[in-house]
């Protein structure tokens, strides 16, 4: 039972958007406990392939198992039941900006389990504890600073303790101090709880310094997969370019050039249906 | 060239009909999955809560009640005074009652209420829901395996359908009073002789009319601020879009239906 020993496994997953090809194939495996960072550079599919882990997009072909369950294929209420073991934190937050940030913490436990509101306020505190926000309860999320944000959404996704956490860029837009504290959480949260944890991002300093294996997706395919020192050995120079921040000499196409200069368009560029409600 | 032109208006008009066809089969499909999760969601563990409801219903309902007592006796006096004025010509002022009375019950009062609930709700709805979009808030609570149709579509499509008639029913009183008022005044008669001729000439079934059109227009606004929330792209410029195109979308539902519930009830 492969289950044991991976959280995700993701199997040859293609995605069109219209007919751009975003994600070309891409097959990884997470295992239980490591913290995972999916990395690339803006527009290389990371979002998209995140969107995927979080069951909110259907791939065109492909699997996606999650906590040795197909994501496609399960049935509605084990989803809902899968969806309770893992937790998502945002890159913007996404707190409920009408609710405190007390309330938000415990809308999974007000949900999903028949907690009585004490022990719902001991569980909520107690995770504001782990993410250092105690007293912030009652606060709503407008009144809280962009790494508060992060760090509320965090004791969110934490809450309900899950098997596998995800993180949406979670050091983009704090100042070096703030992102390094984010990191250190992330760190503690799997010490200390031992779950597994898919971080996104494109910060390198960050992911070398949280990182147990690292994915580089670059234009939708997996460039590279590794630990951290076999994808700072790696001699690929796409790779290189990436690590050393040196831009990428694009590609001499005369003819597409000119096409887009005339604005001839490729394909139909149609954002994914499907993802409404 | 003109082919050209022709041809680039029909692609354009045909596919603005399939939009058209596709956002309405969204809202179809949105209030049948809003009332099975009304009906099932106990058994699916996605109960939906009473407080919410609540909490809506006062915002809807009681939040508006000002507003639509002012709106109701403005209305009430304007057909006393149109209703003595077309009469006078016959000479036949002593039955303006029986056209206040109808009229006000049958059509202005659940529109105006419709109306106003449409700008008030149906717009905090689609601002609230299209503001949630791009936030990430709806992924958030599909990730947290909270089903959004349950949770943010339900509360409000409740409180709506029971609060609209309610407002429809005082809506009816108010008006009715303030026509009254002025009737009385005018044709130097009893506010009670103006009670008695309301009561032998209204029937149940023609403020049954009214609110049977209220609930209905209850549904319409909810659902149309949902579709228009739910397919915000575009940042805050499209949360404004769509928020105005919810509003314009429900009244002239509400105005187009009103009519067609009138035609196939009343003749």
């Amino acid at each position: 039972m492969t289950a044991e020993t991976n959280s995700i496994e993701v199997r040859n997953l293609q995605t069109y958007y219209g007919s751009r090809h975003i994600l070309k194939n891409v097959s990884l495996d997470v295992r239980m406990g490591e913290i995972f960072v999916i990395m690339g550079g803006s527009g290389s599919g990371k979002t998209t392939l995140l969107n995927h882990l979080l069951g909110l997009l259907r791939p065109s072909s492909g699997s996606i198992r999650i906590l040795g369950r197909d994501v496609n294929a399960v049935t509605p209420l084990e989803k809902q039941e899968l969806r309770t073991r893992m937790g998502v934190a945002f890159q913007s937050g996404a707190l409920f900006s009408s609710m405190s940030v007390g309330d938000n913490i415990a809308l999974p436990l007000r949900e999903h389990t028949q907690l009585d509101e004490t022990t719902i306020g001991i569980v909520t505190r107690l995770k504001l504890e782990v993410v250092s926000l105690a007293g912030f309860e009652d606060l709503m999320p407008s009144e809280l600073s962009g790494g508060m944000i992060k760090r509320a959404a965090l004791a969110r996704a934490i809450v309900m303790d899950p098997r596998l956490l995800f993180c949406d860029e979670p050091s983009a837009g704090l100042d070096p101090v703030v992102a390094s504290s984010i990191d250190d959480l992330i760190l503690r949260l799997r010490d200390a709880m031992g779950m597994s944890i898919v971080v996104v991002t494109h910060d390198l300093d960050s992911t070398f310094k949280i990182a147990d294996r690292i994915c580089v997706l670059d234009k939708g395919e997996v460039l590279a997969l590794g630990t951290v020192d076999e994808i700072r050995a790696s001699t690929s120079p796409r790779i290189q370019n990436l690590l050393n921040r040196r831009t990428e000499e694009a590609e001499v196409d005369p003819d597409a050039y000119l096409r887009r200069l005339m604005g001839i368009r490729d394909g139909d560029e149609d954002e994914p249906r499907g993802k409404r409600l | 060239m003109l082919a050209a032109r022709l041809h680039t208006l029909f692609d354009r008009l045909g596919r603005a009909f399939v939009r058209g066809l596709e956002e309405f089969g969204f809202a179809a499909s949105l209030l049948g999955e809003a009332l099975w999760w009304l009906v099932l969601g106990q058994r699916r563990r996605q109960r939906v809560r009473m407080a919410p409801v609540v909490a809506q219903a006062m915002e809807v309902g009681i939040a508006a009640l000002p507003i639509v007592t002012i709106l109701a006796a403005t209305i009430g006096l304007m057909l006393a005074i149109q209703g003595i004025y077309t009469l006078r010509t016959f000479g036949a002022e002593s039955r303006v009652t029986l056209g206040i009375a109808l009229s006000t019950v049958r059509e202005f009062s659940p529109l105006i209420t419709g109306i106003l609930v449409a700008g008030r709700s149906g717009s905090a709805l689609a601002a609230r829901l299209g503001t949630m979009r791009i936030n990430q808030e709806i992924d958030s609570l599909t990730v947290m395996g909270i089903n959004p149709v349950r949770f943010l579509v339900v509360p409000p499509l409740v409180a709506m359908v029971v609060m609209l008639p309610l407002m429809t029913l005082w809506a009816d009183l108010v008006s009715l009073l303030a026509a009254g008022l002025y009737v009385s005044a005018q044709l130097q008669t009893s506010l009670a002789a103006y009670g008695d001729e309301l009561q032998t000439v209204l029937k149940l079934n023609d403020v049954m009319h009214g609110l049977a059109k209220s609930a209905i227009f209850a549904v319409l606004v909810t659902i149309v601020g949902v579709v228009n929330g739910a397919s915000v792209t575009g940042g805050a410029e499209g949360v404004g879009r769509m928020t105005t195109r919810s509003v314009v979308h429900a009244i002239s539902a509400i105005i187009i239906t009103d009519m067609v519930f009138a035609f196939m009830v009343t003749r």
